[in-house]
């Protein structure tokens, strides 16, 4: 079972591969993927000595394309492609079709992951991709209970790679609009979900508020703690009711620790760190309490338990510092 | 002789969980209006289930007795094996052809060979993927709806025309996101497998506004759909201009078939010659435009902005 990690920056992948990461992802310094923010991601000189890098120490390195292609711009993309393979990076993320379509005409060997961004979540979508790309492997959007991934790892034509931990995106990926609703940029169209320069923090009195584009995404006071702001995760008033309150989600992060065994029972391939743009001592924290649980599993399967000082290593660096099993626990849904 | 225009009404599924009774009512209205296409099915949540498939079929077949072009549409997030088996029932109707919204419907449409329609909540995002799709038997695409007139002409302007047909969401609430956790049944702290469907209680969703009273979403069950109604009508010219072929209404209300029949009654009427005359054609448009409100309509996404954005046509530059 691989443990793959993000990193924004060469910090990052060095802190991955020390903490022992099977495998890193990234990008590169542009829209071609759905965390570009500036100061984030990888030139391709710096592509290059990441690439040697991890390869060095008998790591994989991945290449996150997980952005559609704009009309008119498709080469940035395909040159994104041409350049993984002339690395001879060892995957590439992509959930655009045509994107797909030219990597496995140009380069057959070189493996594709389905992003997450293609939202496969089905038997039917996942063979779709397999039978016209002929992919390797798929990313499971954060929608399937612990049950369904189950199943769908038993008739999988496909290895599967689950998110395990960090910010939880509480919709089926890639078909998300609601960044580009108030902001004009999507994860998909715009390279992020609420994108940095939209986002204003300010203090009203007592309160502190948090803006997208000017819209009122979360109201609290000085004792209570206030997450990034994304549409999903934000305080509203329901028609019928006087009270604000978290309609859809609040500020939490995803731990499935505790699902580590079912994971593995299940067959799945891949365990995936979210948190491109977060600091080299998260991914260092995440990816060292990873690693202990993933090998202290394989160690002695039946013994396993999580172990307290995990899961608190793991909430210092969560959002809101509240973690939870998101979809893949049925009551959630 | 003047060019008449082909744009035509379309009628997209009704999104919401509607009695049997108020749904087939609807239908029946439909049916005596003059809208052309007609997408028909549950879309959003496998829980509901005032209608059966059969239900469905037989209002296709009366809608297609009353001369309606009928499209059977299917799920938009798909998760279990049963619901892959009610799509590929739906798939293997024997007449009618089907909205495709996950990929899953693309893959065992392709395999029956049954022509589809790409929903809105299939990824495409170029000419390419969708020149791809085509292939695999898609006739006809629904743009997903944060996309824009840029780029729909950027995809349109290329050395090929379009072999498929175009379809653009005119007037509704957006379908915005779907998630595993049904917000409605969060809302009335019900637990999803003991839902009630009690999305029933609320026929356009439940609406939530932020703390300043600002109207932002829809929670329809386990979609998320736009606060504001998208309304396209002042851009009619354009599209038509473009080539657009089909003007979505998504319903939210028995008063749209009667939206949908009057521009259907107008745009049979229209030719070349209104549309490029430009100030014909938003005069005849005028009186479905006067109830425009700033909060309650939106048109941000065509214009490139975001999506909750209206802008008066006034303010746009020509």
């Amino acid at each position: 079972m691989e443990l793959l990690c993000p990193a924004g920056n060469l910090a990052s992948l060095k802190a991955a591969l020390n903490a022992g990461a099977d495998a890193v992802y990234l990008g590169l310094k542009d829209d071609t993927n759905a965390r570009s923010f500036a100061g984030l991601n990888f030139s391709v000189e710096q592509l290059t000595q990441a690439t040697k890098l991890a390869h060095s120490q008998g790591r994989k390195v991945f290449l996150t394309l997980n952005t559609f292609p704009k009309p008119g711009q498709e080469h940035r993309w395909y040159l994104a492609v041409d350049i993984a393979a002339q690395l001879g990076m060892d995957a590439l993320i992509v959930a655009d079709l045509s994107l797909l379509s030219y990597a496995h005409q140009h380069y057959p060997h070189l493996p594709l992951h389905l992003s997450v961004q293609a939202s496969a979540t089905n038997l039917g979508a996942l063979s779709f991709y397999k039978e016209a790309f002929n992919i390797e492997r798929a990313v499971l959007p954060r929608v399937l209970s612990i049950k369904q991934v189950r199943d769908l790892a038993k008739a999988s034509p496909v290895d599967l790679e689950v998110f395990a931990f960090g910010s939880l995106c509480i919709m089926a990926e890639g078909r998300c609009h609601l960044s580009s609703y108030v902001t004009g940029q999507s994860p998909n169209t715009g390279g992020s979900c609420s994108p940095a320069n939209h986002v204003r923090w300010q203090d009203s009195g007592a309160d502190k508020l948090t803006r997208l584009n000017n819209v009122l995404i979360d109201k609290a006071d000085a004792s209570q703690q206030l997450g990034y702001p994304v549409v999903c995760k934000g305080r509203y008033v329901a028609e019928y009711d006087q009270d604000a309150k978290y309609l859809l989600e609040s500020p939490t992060s995803l731990n499935t620790l505790s699902l580590l065994p079912d994971l593995a029972k299940a067959g799945v391939t891949s365990l995936k760190i979210e948190g491109r743009q977060r600091s080299p001592a998260y991914v260092s924290q995440v990816t060292q309490v990873w690693r202990k649980a993933i090998d202290t599993y394989f160690a002695a399967p039946d013994s396993f338990a999580e172990q307290p000082q995990w899961s608190q290593a793991l909430a210092k660096v969560s959002e809101g510092q509240i973690t939870t099993l998101g979809a893949y626990e049925r009551q959630w849904q | 002789m003047a060019i008449r225009v082909t744009m035509k009404i379309s009628l997209a599924p009704i999104s919401y969980c509607w009695s049997k009774a108020d749904v087939e009512q609807f239908y029946q209205q439909v049916a005596n209006s003059n809208i052309d296409t007609v997408y028909l099915g549950e879309t959003v949540c496998s829980r509901r289930r005032e209608l059966k498939f059969t239900d469905y079929l037989d209002l296709a077949n009366m809608l297609k007795t009353h001369g309606k072009h009928v499209v059977l549409s299917t799920m938009a997030l798909i998760e279990a094996q049963s619901e892959l088996n009610e799509l590929k029932r739906a798939i293997d109707n024997g007449d009618f052809s089907i909205e495709a919204n996950d990929m899953a419907a693309v893959f065992y449409a392709h395999q029956a060979k049954v022509p589809f329609v790409c929903g809105p909540t299939i990824n495409n995002y170029n000419r390419a993927s969708l020149d791809l799709l085509h292939q695999k038997g898609m006739y006809r695409f629904v743009m997903p709806c944060e996309l824009s007139k840029d780029w729909l002409q950027a995809v349109i302007d290329t050395d090929k025309k379009p072999p498929f047909e175009i379809e653009v969401l005119g007037h509704g609430y957006m379908p915005l996101a779907h998630s595993a956790r049904c917000f409605t049944a969060k809302h009335y702290q019900l637990p999803k497998d003991k839902c009630q469907t009690i999305c029933q209680r609320h026929s356009k969703g439940l609406l939530a506004q932020t703390q300043e009273s600002q109207p932002l979403l829809r929670l329809n069950g386990i979609q998320t759909q736009s606060a504001a109604q998208v309304n396209l009508i002042n851009q009619i010219p354009d599209m038509i201009t473009m080539g657009v072929n089909y003007w979505r209404i998504s319903p939210s209300k028995f008063a749209d078939v009667d939206l949908g029949h009057e521009l259907a009654s107008l745009l049979a009427n229209l030719t070349a010659g209104d549309v490029s005359q430009t100030n014909e054609l938003p005069t005849k448009l005028l009186p479905f435009t006067s109830a425009t409100d700033h909060q309650r309509h939106c048109n941000g996404y065509w214009l490139g902005l975001p999506g909750m954005q209206y802008t008066e046509s006034a303010q746009l530059a020509p």
